[in-house]
Protein backbone atom coordinates (compact mmCIF):
# COMPACT_ATOMS: atom_id res chain seq x y z
CA UNK A 1 0.00 0.00 0.00
CA UNK A 2 0.98 3.55 -0.70
CA UNK A 3 -0.07 6.99 0.65
CA UNK A 4 -0.74 9.51 -1.79
CA UNK A 5 -1.49 12.95 -1.30
CA UNK A 6 -4.18 14.56 -3.64
CA UNK A 7 -3.86 18.24 -3.14
CA UNK A 8 -5.95 21.12 -4.64
CA UNK A 9 -5.12 24.57 -5.39
CA UNK A 10 -6.87 27.69 -5.36
CA UNK A 11 -4.24 29.14 -7.83
CA UNK A 12 -0.71 28.08 -8.64
CA UNK A 13 -2.13 25.20 -10.78
CA UNK A 14 -2.86 25.98 -14.46
CA UNK A 15 -6.22 26.85 -15.09
CA UNK A 16 -8.63 24.70 -15.23
CA UNK A 17 -11.00 23.53 -18.55
CA UNK A 18 -14.08 24.52 -17.32
CA UNK A 19 -12.76 27.34 -15.38
CA UNK A 20 -16.09 29.63 -13.88
CA UNK A 21 -15.66 30.76 -10.62
CA UNK A 22 -18.52 28.56 -7.93
CA UNK A 23 -20.35 31.89 -7.62
CA UNK A 24 -21.20 32.03 -11.57
CA UNK A 25 -22.67 28.66 -11.77
CA UNK A 26 -26.66 27.74 -11.36
CA UNK A 27 -27.38 26.50 -7.74
CA UNK A 28 -28.51 23.21 -8.52
CA UNK A 29 -24.85 22.77 -10.13
CA UNK A 30 -23.25 23.87 -6.83
CA UNK A 31 -25.28 21.07 -5.42
CA UNK A 32 -24.41 18.17 -7.51
CA UNK A 33 -20.79 19.51 -7.01
CA UNK A 34 -20.92 19.06 -3.53
CA UNK A 35 -23.17 15.84 -4.19
CA UNK A 36 -19.86 14.29 -6.33
CA UNK A 37 -16.93 15.52 -3.43
CA UNK A 38 -18.94 13.46 -0.87
CA UNK A 39 -19.94 10.12 -2.84
CA UNK A 40 -16.33 10.06 -4.25
CA UNK A 41 -14.63 10.13 -0.28
CA UNK A 42 -18.05 7.75 0.61
CA UNK A 43 -16.87 5.48 -2.24
CA UNK A 44 -13.24 5.25 -0.90
CA UNK A 45 -13.82 4.77 2.25
CA UNK A 46 -16.11 1.63 1.23
CA UNK A 47 -13.08 0.44 -1.01
CA UNK A 48 -10.91 0.76 2.14
CA UNK A 49 -8.52 3.84 -0.02
CA UNK A 50 -10.20 6.95 2.51
CA UNK A 51 -7.75 8.47 5.14
CA UNK A 52 -8.13 11.62 5.33
CA UNK A 53 -10.10 14.78 3.57
CA UNK A 54 -9.61 18.38 4.98
CA UNK A 55 -10.86 22.02 3.10
CA UNK A 56 -8.58 24.98 4.24
CA UNK A 57 -9.72 28.10 4.10
CA UNK A 58 -8.34 30.94 1.93
CA UNK A 59 -7.54 33.04 4.53
CA UNK A 60 -4.04 32.42 6.49
CA UNK A 61 -1.27 34.17 8.36
CA UNK A 62 2.78 33.61 7.97
CA UNK A 63 4.57 33.01 11.32
CA UNK A 64 8.01 32.97 11.92
CA UNK A 65 10.11 33.12 15.27
CA UNK A 66 12.01 36.18 15.52
CA UNK A 67 14.27 35.53 18.06
CA UNK A 68 14.40 34.99 21.99
CA UNK A 69 12.29 36.56 24.31
CA UNK A 70 10.42 38.25 21.19
CA UNK A 71 6.79 37.16 19.76
CA UNK A 72 6.73 35.31 16.61
CA UNK A 73 6.46 37.78 13.53
CA UNK A 74 3.10 37.40 11.62
CA UNK A 75 2.81 38.94 8.16
CA UNK A 76 1.09 37.85 4.70
CA UNK A 77 -0.14 36.78 2.88
CA UNK A 78 2.55 37.84 0.36
CA UNK A 79 1.87 39.58 -3.08
CA UNK A 80 4.19 36.88 -4.64
CA UNK A 81 2.75 33.89 -3.20
CA UNK A 82 1.46 32.11 -6.44
CA UNK A 83 0.24 29.05 -5.09
CA UNK A 84 -2.58 28.74 -2.26
CA UNK A 85 -4.38 25.40 -1.19
CA UNK A 86 -7.95 24.81 -0.98
CA UNK A 87 -7.72 21.14 0.46
CA UNK A 88 -6.94 17.67 0.14
CA UNK A 89 -7.11 14.05 0.37
CA UNK A 90 -5.00 11.12 1.76
CA UNK A 91 -5.52 8.01 0.02
CA UNK A 92 -4.14 4.94 0.74
CA UNK A 93 -3.93 2.94 -2.68
CA UNK A 94 -2.35 -0.56 -4.12
CA UNK A 95 -0.24 1.32 -6.78
CA UNK A 96 0.72 4.49 -8.37
CA UNK A 97 -1.71 3.73 -10.91
CA UNK A 98 -4.27 3.64 -8.83
CA UNK A 99 -3.77 6.60 -7.22
CA UNK A 100 -3.61 8.59 -11.26
CA UNK A 101 -7.09 7.12 -11.31
CA UNK A 102 -8.72 8.11 -8.56
CA UNK A 103 -7.12 11.54 -9.03
CA UNK A 104 -8.68 11.75 -12.49
CA UNK A 105 -12.10 11.15 -11.14
CA UNK A 106 -12.18 13.55 -8.71
CA UNK A 107 -10.71 16.36 -11.54
CA UNK A 108 -14.15 15.10 -13.25
CA UNK A 109 -16.51 16.75 -10.57
CA UNK A 110 -19.07 18.77 -12.60
CA UNK A 111 -18.72 22.44 -12.46
CA UNK A 112 -20.65 25.35 -14.49
CA UNK A 113 -23.12 24.04 -16.92
CA UNK A 114 -22.51 20.26 -14.92
CA UNK A 115 -19.80 19.68 -17.09
CA UNK A 116 -17.24 18.14 -15.57
CA UNK A 117 -14.16 20.72 -14.35
CA UNK A 118 -10.98 19.23 -15.08
CA UNK A 119 -9.67 20.27 -12.55
CA UNK A 120 -5.39 20.66 -12.01
CA UNK A 121 -4.96 18.00 -8.95
CA UNK A 122 -1.71 17.38 -7.94
CA UNK A 123 -0.46 13.93 -6.69
CA UNK A 124 2.21 13.73 -4.11
CA UNK A 125 3.76 10.49 -2.43
CA UNK A 126 3.90 10.02 1.25
CA UNK A 127 7.65 9.20 1.97
CA UNK A 128 6.86 6.41 4.08
CA UNK A 129 9.10 4.66 6.93
CA UNK A 130 11.90 2.25 5.73
CA UNK A 131 10.80 -1.36 5.38
CA UNK A 132 11.92 -3.92 7.48
CA UNK A 133 13.55 -5.70 4.63
CA UNK A 134 16.26 -4.38 3.25
CA UNK A 135 18.29 -7.09 1.31
CA UNK B 1 -28.83 -2.89 28.36
CA UNK B 2 -29.14 1.02 28.55
CA UNK B 3 -25.54 2.78 28.53
CA UNK B 4 -27.30 5.84 29.29
CA UNK B 5 -28.51 4.84 32.35
CA UNK B 6 -25.02 3.04 32.90
CA UNK B 7 -23.65 6.43 32.12
CA UNK B 8 -25.92 8.46 34.55
CA UNK B 9 -24.25 6.38 37.50
CA UNK B 10 -20.97 7.40 36.30
CA UNK B 11 -20.54 10.91 38.66
CA UNK B 12 -22.80 8.82 41.67
CA UNK B 13 -19.60 6.48 42.02
CA UNK B 14 -16.76 8.55 41.22
CA UNK B 15 -18.04 10.48 44.20
CA UNK B 16 -18.38 7.45 46.36
CA UNK B 17 -14.67 6.31 45.29
CA UNK B 18 -13.55 10.12 46.08
CA UNK B 19 -15.26 10.41 49.54
CA UNK B 20 -13.69 7.01 50.63
CA UNK B 21 -10.45 8.54 50.09
CA UNK B 22 -9.22 7.83 46.24
CA UNK B 23 -8.12 10.71 44.79
CA UNK B 24 -9.70 12.14 41.57
CA UNK B 25 -7.77 10.86 38.86
CA UNK B 26 -6.86 7.02 40.12
CA UNK B 27 -10.94 7.16 40.86
CA UNK B 28 -11.82 8.36 37.67
CA UNK B 29 -9.55 5.79 35.98
CA UNK B 30 -10.88 2.91 38.04
CA UNK B 31 -14.92 3.93 37.35
CA UNK B 32 -13.75 3.49 33.41
CA UNK B 33 -12.71 0.20 33.77
CA UNK B 34 -15.98 -0.51 36.22
CA UNK B 35 -17.84 0.94 32.93
CA UNK B 36 -16.02 -0.80 30.48
CA UNK B 37 -16.50 -4.15 32.68
CA UNK B 38 -20.36 -3.62 32.83
CA UNK B 39 -20.53 -3.67 29.20
CA UNK B 40 -19.19 -6.87 29.08
CA UNK B 41 -20.90 -8.96 31.94
CA UNK B 42 -24.38 -7.10 32.35
CA UNK B 43 -26.21 -8.31 29.50
CA UNK B 44 -25.57 -11.93 30.33
CA UNK B 45 -25.37 -11.49 34.40
CA UNK B 46 -27.34 -8.58 35.23
CA UNK B 47 -27.09 -6.89 38.40
CA UNK B 48 -29.80 -6.70 41.17
CA UNK B 49 -28.34 -3.30 42.15
CA UNK B 50 -26.24 -1.81 39.22
CA UNK B 51 -24.75 1.15 41.37
CA UNK B 52 -23.49 -1.06 43.91
CA UNK B 53 -22.12 -3.11 41.37
CA UNK B 54 -20.35 -0.22 39.67
CA UNK B 55 -18.81 1.00 43.49
CA UNK B 56 -17.66 -2.39 44.18
CA UNK B 57 -16.32 -3.09 40.82
CA UNK B 58 -14.55 0.42 40.59
CA UNK B 59 -13.15 0.50 44.38
CA UNK B 60 -11.69 -2.94 43.54
CA UNK B 61 -9.92 -1.85 40.79
CA UNK B 62 -8.57 1.15 42.64
CA UNK B 63 -7.12 -0.69 45.05
CA UNK B 64 -5.67 -2.86 42.60
CA UNK B 65 -4.12 0.37 40.76
CA UNK B 66 -3.10 1.62 43.84
CA UNK B 67 -1.18 -2.17 45.39
CA UNK B 68 0.56 -1.87 42.03
CA UNK B 69 1.45 1.79 42.47
CA UNK B 70 4.75 2.12 42.90
CA UNK B 71 4.47 5.32 45.17
CA UNK B 72 2.21 3.37 47.18
CA UNK B 73 1.99 6.38 49.98
CA UNK B 74 -1.31 5.82 51.07
CA UNK B 75 -1.64 2.25 50.55
CA UNK B 76 -1.85 1.22 54.26
CA UNK B 77 -4.45 3.74 54.74
CA UNK B 78 -6.52 2.03 52.14
CA UNK B 79 -5.83 -1.42 51.36
CA UNK B 80 -7.66 -4.15 52.55
CA UNK B 81 -10.10 -2.43 53.83
CA UNK B 82 -13.79 -1.70 52.28
CA UNK B 83 -15.78 0.95 54.31
CA UNK B 84 -19.19 0.46 54.91
CA UNK B 85 -21.24 2.12 52.23
CA UNK B 86 -22.92 4.29 54.41
CA UNK B 87 -24.97 7.17 53.27
CA UNK B 88 -24.08 8.50 50.23
CA UNK B 89 -24.92 12.39 49.40
CA UNK B 90 -25.51 11.34 45.94
CA UNK B 91 -26.55 14.54 44.84
CA UNK B 92 -23.82 16.41 46.21
CA UNK B 93 -21.01 14.58 44.79
CA UNK B 94 -22.62 14.23 41.03
CA UNK B 95 -22.54 18.45 41.41
CA UNK B 96 -18.71 18.94 42.92
CA UNK B 97 -17.93 16.73 39.59
CA UNK B 98 -19.14 18.98 37.49
CA UNK B 99 -17.76 21.69 39.45
CA UNK B 100 -13.94 19.96 39.50
CA UNK B 101 -13.70 19.06 35.34
CA UNK B 102 -14.62 22.36 34.36
CA UNK B 103 -12.43 24.17 36.95
CA UNK B 104 -11.34 27.55 35.83
CA UNK B 105 -7.70 26.37 36.11
CA UNK B 106 -8.30 23.63 32.61
CA UNK B 107 -8.72 25.17 29.37
CA UNK B 108 -11.91 24.66 27.33
CA UNK B 109 -10.71 21.91 25.25
CA UNK B 110 -9.97 19.93 28.59
CA UNK B 111 -12.50 20.64 30.58
CA UNK B 112 -14.88 19.54 27.99
CA UNK B 113 -13.25 15.89 27.62
CA UNK B 114 -12.85 15.59 31.29
CA UNK B 115 -16.69 15.95 31.65
CA UNK B 116 -17.63 14.20 28.70
CA UNK B 117 -15.40 11.33 30.62
CA UNK B 118 -15.96 11.81 34.15
CA UNK B 119 -19.57 12.97 34.64
CA UNK B 120 -20.93 11.54 31.12
CA UNK B 121 -18.75 8.11 31.30
CA UNK B 122 -17.74 8.07 27.71
CA UNK B 123 -14.60 6.60 27.04
CA UNK B 124 -11.42 8.30 26.05
CA UNK B 125 -11.89 6.70 22.30
CA UNK B 126 -15.45 8.04 21.65
CA UNK B 127 -14.29 11.45 23.01
CA UNK B 128 -11.78 11.21 20.38
CA UNK B 129 -13.95 10.06 17.71
CA UNK B 130 -16.26 13.31 18.42
CA UNK B 131 -13.81 15.70 18.20
CA UNK B 132 -11.60 14.01 15.37
CA UNK B 133 -8.60 13.89 17.16
CA UNK B 134 -5.72 10.66 17.99
CA UNK B 135 -7.32 8.75 20.53
CA UNK B 136 -3.40 9.18 22.05
CA UNK B 137 -4.29 12.75 21.85
CA UNK B 138 -7.33 12.72 23.45
CA UNK B 139 -5.60 10.28 26.26
CA UNK B 140 -2.78 12.61 26.80
CA UNK B 141 -5.48 15.86 27.07
CA UNK B 142 -7.39 13.73 29.48
CA UNK B 143 -4.58 12.55 31.50
CA UNK B 144 -2.92 16.18 31.84
CA UNK B 145 -6.15 17.59 32.75
CA UNK B 146 -6.40 15.49 35.84
CA UNK B 147 -3.04 16.41 36.99
CA UNK B 148 -3.93 20.02 36.55
CA UNK B 149 -7.15 19.45 39.06
CA UNK B 150 -5.42 17.07 41.40
CA UNK B 151 -4.62 19.58 44.22
CA UNK B 152 -8.07 21.45 44.01
CA UNK B 153 -10.22 20.46 47.30
CA UNK B 154 -13.16 18.33 45.68
CA UNK B 155 -16.00 19.64 48.39
CA UNK B 156 -15.37 23.43 47.74
CA UNK B 157 -17.94 25.31 45.79
CA UNK B 158 -17.56 26.24 42.18
CA UNK B 159 -18.92 28.76 39.87
CA UNK B 160 -21.90 27.61 38.04
CA UNK B 161 -21.00 29.56 34.96
CA UNK B 162 -17.96 28.13 33.95
CA UNK B 163 -19.85 24.78 34.27
CA UNK B 164 -22.48 25.78 31.98
CA UNK B 165 -19.71 27.35 29.51
CA UNK B 166 -18.46 23.54 29.24
CA UNK B 167 -21.96 21.89 28.68
CA UNK B 168 -22.94 24.80 25.73
CA UNK B 169 -19.25 24.16 24.24
CA UNK B 170 -20.15 20.55 24.49
CA UNK B 171 -23.76 20.92 22.77
CA UNK B 172 -22.49 23.68 20.09
CA UNK B 173 -19.67 22.10 18.66
CA UNK B 174 -18.07 18.44 17.99
CA UNK B 175 -18.61 16.47 15.51
CA UNK B 176 -20.61 13.00 15.84
CA UNK B 177 -18.86 9.78 16.27
CA UNK B 178 -20.72 6.96 17.84
CA UNK B 179 -21.89 9.38 20.15
CA UNK B 180 -24.82 12.09 20.12
CA UNK B 181 -22.91 15.11 21.62
CA UNK B 182 -26.10 17.38 21.65
CA UNK B 183 -27.80 14.51 23.34
CA UNK B 184 -25.24 13.99 25.54
CA UNK B 185 -24.89 17.46 26.51
CA UNK B 186 -28.31 17.43 27.05
CA UNK B 187 -28.26 14.41 29.39
CA UNK B 188 -25.57 16.58 31.32
CA UNK B 189 -27.32 19.51 31.77
CA UNK B 190 -31.04 17.83 32.77
CA UNK B 191 -29.09 15.98 35.70
CA UNK B 192 -26.95 19.58 36.30
CA UNK B 193 -30.04 21.08 36.84
CA UNK B 194 -31.52 18.38 39.16
CA UNK B 195 -28.58 18.52 41.32
CA UNK B 196 -28.35 22.22 41.81
CA UNK B 197 -31.40 24.85 41.61
CA UNK B 198 -30.13 27.55 39.58
CA UNK B 199 -32.35 29.61 37.03
CA UNK B 200 -29.32 29.77 34.42
CA UNK B 201 -28.86 25.89 34.20
CA UNK B 202 -32.76 25.90 33.63
CA UNK B 203 -31.56 28.66 30.92
CA UNK B 204 -29.45 26.64 29.08
CA UNK B 205 -31.00 23.76 29.16
CA UNK B 206 -34.04 24.86 27.98
CA UNK B 207 -31.91 26.66 25.31
CA UNK B 208 -30.88 23.30 24.28
CA UNK B 209 -34.47 21.41 24.20
CA UNK B 210 -35.52 24.10 22.42
CA UNK B 211 -32.60 24.31 19.53
CA UNK B 212 -32.31 20.42 19.78
CA UNK B 213 -36.13 20.49 18.47
CA UNK B 214 -35.03 22.23 15.17
CA UNK B 215 -32.80 19.51 14.15
CA UNK B 216 -34.17 16.86 12.16
CA UNK B 217 -35.09 20.44 9.43
CA UNK B 218 -31.28 21.95 9.98
CA UNK B 219 -29.99 20.10 6.99
CA UNK B 220 -31.35 19.06 3.74
CA UNK B 221 -31.52 15.35 2.90
CA UNK B 222 -28.21 16.67 0.81
CA UNK B 223 -26.49 17.55 3.78
CA UNK B 224 -26.77 21.25 3.12
CA UNK B 225 -27.92 24.19 5.25
CA UNK B 226 -31.86 24.88 5.63
CA UNK B 227 -31.41 28.85 7.05
CA UNK B 228 -34.24 29.19 9.97
CA UNK B 229 -36.92 30.80 8.03
CA UNK B 230 -37.03 28.05 5.48
CA UNK B 231 -36.87 25.17 7.84
CA UNK B 232 -40.29 23.03 7.66
CA UNK B 233 -41.73 24.06 11.26
CA UNK B 234 -44.15 21.31 11.29
CA UNK B 235 -41.26 19.19 11.61
CA UNK B 236 -40.08 20.90 14.84
CA UNK B 237 -40.02 18.67 17.86
CA UNK B 238 -42.86 19.24 19.54
CA UNK B 239 -42.23 17.96 23.12
CA UNK B 240 -39.09 19.11 23.38
CA UNK B 241 -40.38 22.80 22.54
CA UNK B 242 -43.10 22.83 24.93
CA UNK B 243 -40.32 21.25 27.45
CA UNK B 244 -37.92 23.94 27.28
CA UNK B 245 -40.88 26.56 27.08
CA UNK B 246 -42.00 25.38 30.49
CA UNK B 247 -38.41 25.08 31.40
CA UNK B 248 -37.69 28.85 30.47
CA UNK B 249 -40.89 30.09 31.84
CA UNK B 250 -40.66 28.95 35.39
CA UNK B 251 -37.18 29.89 35.59
CA UNK B 252 -37.85 33.67 34.04
CA UNK B 253 -40.45 34.14 36.45
CA UNK B 254 -37.76 34.24 39.83
CA UNK B 255 -36.61 37.22 37.86
CA UNK B 256 -32.95 36.49 37.76
CA UNK B 257 -32.38 37.36 33.91
CA UNK B 258 -28.68 36.15 32.93
CA UNK B 259 -28.04 35.04 29.54
CA UNK B 260 -28.67 31.52 28.28
CA UNK B 261 -32.33 32.30 29.90
CA UNK B 262 -32.07 35.48 27.40
CA UNK B 263 -30.84 33.07 24.64
CA UNK B 264 -33.71 30.41 25.49
CA UNK B 265 -36.13 33.67 25.24
CA UNK B 266 -35.23 34.17 21.71
CA UNK B 267 -35.00 30.68 20.33
CA UNK B 268 -38.66 30.30 22.31
CA UNK B 269 -39.67 33.17 20.25
CA UNK B 270 -39.05 31.29 16.92
CA UNK B 271 -40.34 28.25 18.04
CA UNK B 272 -43.39 29.95 19.09
CA UNK B 273 -44.31 31.63 15.01
CA UNK B 274 -46.27 29.21 13.19
CA UNK B 275 -44.84 30.44 9.69
CA UNK B 276 -41.25 32.74 9.54
CA UNK B 277 -43.41 35.48 8.67
CA UNK B 278 -44.99 35.23 11.97
CA UNK B 279 -41.51 35.73 14.09
CA UNK B 280 -41.97 38.56 16.95
CA UNK B 281 -39.30 40.09 15.77
CA UNK B 282 -39.89 43.41 18.12
CA UNK B 283 -39.74 41.04 21.09
CA UNK B 284 -36.78 39.29 19.62
CA UNK B 285 -34.91 42.72 19.45
CA UNK B 286 -35.88 43.48 22.81
CA UNK B 287 -34.67 40.17 24.19
CA UNK B 288 -31.29 41.33 22.07
CA UNK B 289 -30.83 44.46 24.06
CA UNK B 290 -31.10 42.60 27.31
CA UNK B 291 -28.47 40.23 25.96
CA UNK B 292 -26.43 42.98 25.35
CA UNK B 293 -26.69 44.67 28.68
CA UNK B 294 -25.84 41.40 30.43
CA UNK B 295 -22.94 39.80 27.93
CA UNK B 296 -22.10 43.19 25.93
CA UNK B 297 -20.84 41.01 23.29
CA UNK B 298 -20.08 41.85 19.72
CA UNK B 299 -21.33 38.18 18.52
CA UNK B 300 -25.16 39.10 19.73
CA UNK B 301 -25.10 42.83 18.48
CA UNK B 302 -24.46 41.22 14.81
CA UNK B 303 -27.27 38.81 15.26
CA UNK B 304 -29.12 42.00 16.95
CA UNK B 305 -27.99 43.65 13.65
CA UNK B 306 -30.40 40.79 11.85
CA UNK B 307 -32.68 40.71 14.03
CA UNK B 308 -33.50 45.04 13.78
CA UNK B 309 -33.32 44.31 10.10
CA UNK B 310 -36.64 42.25 10.36
CA UNK B 311 -38.24 44.16 12.59
CA UNK B 312 -37.45 47.79 10.92
CA UNK B 313 -36.29 47.32 7.85
CA UNK B 314 -32.99 46.69 5.99
CA UNK B 315 -32.25 50.00 6.02
CA UNK B 316 -32.44 50.11 9.82
CA UNK B 317 -30.44 46.92 10.43
CA UNK B 318 -27.72 48.04 7.58
CA UNK B 319 -26.96 51.18 10.18
CA UNK B 320 -27.20 48.74 13.34
CA UNK B 321 -24.76 46.84 11.21
CA UNK B 322 -22.34 49.68 10.25
CA UNK B 323 -21.69 50.04 14.17
CA UNK B 324 -19.74 46.86 14.31
CA UNK B 325 -16.20 45.96 13.70
CA UNK B 326 -16.67 44.18 9.55
CA UNK B 327 -13.86 41.59 10.81
CA UNK B 328 -16.38 40.02 12.98
CA UNK B 329 -17.34 36.49 11.88
CA UNK B 330 -20.23 36.23 9.98
CA UNK B 331 -20.15 40.17 9.59
CA UNK B 332 -20.09 39.77 5.84
CA UNK B 333 -22.64 37.60 5.43
CA UNK B 334 -24.74 39.27 7.41
CA UNK B 335 -24.27 42.40 5.20
CA UNK B 336 -24.66 40.33 2.11
CA UNK B 337 -28.41 39.11 3.07
CA UNK B 338 -29.69 42.84 4.70
CA UNK B 339 -28.55 44.20 1.08
CA UNK B 340 -30.58 41.01 -0.92
CA UNK B 341 -33.68 42.29 1.74
CA UNK B 342 -33.32 45.97 0.32
CA UNK B 343 -33.57 45.47 -2.94
CA UNK B 344 -29.85 45.94 -3.92
CA UNK B 345 -28.78 42.49 -5.04
CA UNK B 346 -25.31 42.97 -7.36
CA UNK B 347 -23.97 44.22 -3.54
CA UNK B 348 -25.33 40.98 -2.37
CA UNK B 349 -23.96 39.13 -4.83
CA UNK B 350 -20.78 40.08 -4.23
CA UNK B 351 -21.07 39.92 -0.23
CA UNK B 352 -22.22 36.30 -0.60
CA UNK B 353 -19.14 35.56 -2.52
CA UNK B 354 -16.77 37.05 -0.11
CA UNK B 355 -18.47 35.93 2.73
CA UNK B 356 -18.01 32.23 1.52
CA UNK B 357 -14.06 33.29 1.29
CA UNK B 358 -14.70 33.89 4.99
CA UNK B 359 -16.92 30.89 5.80
CA UNK B 360 -15.83 29.10 9.15
CA UNK B 361 -17.32 25.67 8.11
CA UNK B 362 -18.25 23.84 4.75
CA UNK B 363 -21.40 24.18 4.70
CA UNK B 364 -21.71 27.63 5.49
CA UNK B 365 -19.27 28.15 2.44
CA UNK B 366 -21.09 26.24 0.26
CA UNK B 367 -24.26 27.95 1.26
CA UNK B 368 -22.98 31.58 1.26
CA UNK B 369 -21.75 30.24 -2.57
CA UNK B 370 -25.31 28.76 -3.28
CA UNK B 371 -26.70 32.43 -2.18
CA UNK B 372 -24.05 34.01 -4.35
CA UNK B 373 -25.21 31.54 -7.65
CA UNK B 374 -28.95 31.83 -6.74
CA UNK B 375 -28.87 35.75 -7.23
CA UNK B 376 -25.88 35.60 -10.47
CA UNK B 377 -28.41 33.65 -12.15
CA UNK B 378 -31.09 36.15 -11.92
CA UNK B 379 -33.18 34.24 -8.82
CA UNK B 380 -35.27 35.50 -5.99
CA UNK B 381 -35.72 33.14 -3.34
Amino acid sequence: MAKYLLLKHYRGAPAAVNDVPMDKWAPEEITAHVQYMNDFAARLETTGEFVDGQALSPEGTWVRYDGEGRPPVTDGPFAETKDLIAGWMVIDVDSYERAVELAGELSAAPGAGGKPIHEWLELRPFLTEPPTITE
Amino acid sequence: MNEALLRSLTPSVLGILVRRGADFAAGEDAVQDALVEAVRVWPTDPPRDPKGWLVTVAWRRFLDATRADAARRRREDLVDEEPAPGPTPAVDDTLQLYFLCAHPSLTPSSAVALTLRAVGGLTTRQIAQAYLVPEATMAQRISRAKRTVSGVRFDQPGDVATVLRVLYLVFNEGYSGDVDLAAEAIRLTRQLSAAIDHPEVAGLLALMLLHHARRATRNAPDGSLVPLAEQDRGRWDTTSIAEGVQILQAALARDRLGEFQAQAAIAALHADAPAAEETDWVQIVEWYDELVRLTDSPVVRLNRAVAVGEADGPRAGLAALAALDDALPRHTAVAAYLHERDGDLATAARLYAEAARRAPNLAERDHLTRQAARLNAGRGR
